[in-house]
């Protein structure tokens, strides 16, 4: 597909930063206000769409594409099953929260939860970019 | 609790439109509008992990069909063809399951605990446990991730699938334009 | 009871959809409505009057909150519906491909 205009390119230069860092907010502060993992990991993919949207996908390398969003889609998802068995390692029960709970309100508080909400926003967001390349934005023709 | 039936009206008839109109992208700006009053209704009752949630997900639906309606055809659906007797049986199917479903639902409907009035046995325990013990702040996080931490591993899995299964059917073999 | 009915008409208008239509996108469209329908009518559940979301923001608050259980179920069914209108839009596309149309009815005979 081909870019959009001048105007859309410039203020996507300034923003899909801003909007990266406002899904990292979300998901590091998932115990304390609302969002979580699945919130910020969405918002994360959604900054990178915009900036395949706004300048077209011609000059972007989808092999490499491919290659990164897999990468961290598996690491993701390994990251959550680990921290899952450590509880089964310790041996009292599978997803037991072994991380001391802390004060109230604190930033690094209540047990496992900062970690789960971390792979679960790797993995959404490298989930949904990976399927988003594929459907819309592919350039490869078929070899008959 | 106004504004909650006017926004179900809304979408209601953004649904209805986005079914019967000829026009294909119509019809998918027509679904964005369906999910924009789902979100706003999930604010009305309490809930803004959800409404986050919907907003991101239904922007990012409309942008996939429209991708796919752009790159394939830009005409517009199959209406002229002349109607056979399967689609005069396939409304009639459509027409005796809804009056079936309706009338089952409406009787289910009665031993439903009310709107606005919920039994929370369980979700008492859930928010004094959450409060005391894990000392949480946020206490849906706490429930997905603490009491019900297995369901999030089976919902992981669920969108490692699609994915897979979209990247295996998408897969071309060919050189670039 | 009301705003239960409204979410049983909207499941309807997609399953109306899933039958009788004859183009892959609105088919498409009407599993997505299907979706939207189920999330709505689970948060609709455990809303209680008068009572706020379920996040304490002081130390020893009044406990008047909404039901956080269905609110925890619905969280993850939503990303899930994207993943699944997904796999539907590429077997569309996949369609497209070979047969050079939208439409089931000529989507029959096996390509040779």
């Amino acid at each position: 597909m081909k870019g959009m205009t001048v105007i859309v390119k410039t203020i996507t230069k300034l923003l899909c930063g801003l909007i990266f860092l406002y899904g990292i907010y979300i998901i590091a502060h998932g115990h304390l206000t609302p969002g979580g993992g699945f919130a910020g990991g969405v918002i994360i993919a959604a900054s990178f769409i915009l900036l395949i949207l706004a300048f077209g996908s011609e000059e972007f390398k989808e092999q490499m594409g491919y290659l990164y969003s897999s990468i961290f889609e598996s690491v993701g998802g390994l990251l959550f099953l680990l921290i899952a068995l450590f509880g089964l390692l310790l041996g009292i029960s599978f997803f037991y929260n072994f991380l001391p709970k802390g004060k109230l309100f604190m930033l690094f508080s209540s047990g496992i939860i900062p970690l789960c909400n971390l792979a679960i926003g790797i993995k959404v967001g490298a989930g949904l970019f990976a399927i988003f390349l594929a459907i819309a934005a592919s350039r490869f023709i078929i070899k008959e | 609790m106004i504004e909650l039936y006017i926004l179900l009206i809304v979408a209601i008839g953004a649904g209805i439109v986005a079914v019967e109109i000829k026009d294909l992208l119509a019809s998918a700006i027509s679904l964005g509008v369906v999910g924009f009053s789902v979100a706003i209704m999930f604010i009305l009752v309490q809930a803004p992990d959800l409404a986050i949630v919907q907003i991101v997900v239904e922007v990012l639906t409309v942008i996939i069909f429209v991708g796919v309606i752009l790159k394939t055809t830009h005409i517009d659906t199959t209406w002229t063809k002349e109607k056979e007797i399967r689609d005069y049986l396939a409304k009639g199917i459509f027409a005796f399951f809804a009056i079936f479903f309706l009338t089952f639902s409406l009787l289910a409907f009665k031993e439903l605990p009310g709107f606005g009035k919920p039994i929370m046995k369980i979700a008492s325990h859930y928010l004094i446990k959450g409060f005391e013990e894990i000392k949480a702040a946020n206490q849906v996080a706490a429930v997905i991730l603490d009491f019900r931490g297995y369901d999030t591993l089976g919902e992981a899995t669920v969108l490692f699938t699609s994915v897979i299964g979209v990247l295996t059917i998408l897969r071309k073999i060919g050189k670039t334009k | 009871m009301l705003p239960y009915i409204g979410c049983i008409i909207l499941f309807l208008i997609g399953i109306y959809a899933i039958l009788t239509k004859r183009n892959i996108i609105k088919i498409a469209i009407g599993f997505c409505l299907l979706e939207y329908a189920v999330n709505l009518f689970f948060a609709l559940i455990g809303y209680k009057k008068g009572s706020l979301a379920p996040i304490y923001t002081q130390i020893n608050q009044q406990r008047n909150f909404v039901d956080p259980i269905p609110q925890a179920l619905v969280l993850t069914a939503i990303v899930i519906g994207l993943g699944t209108t997904a796999l539907l839009l590429s077997v569309a596309i996949r369609l497209h491909e070979k047969y050079k149309t939208f439409d089931i009815k000529e989507i029959k005979r096996l390509k040779e």
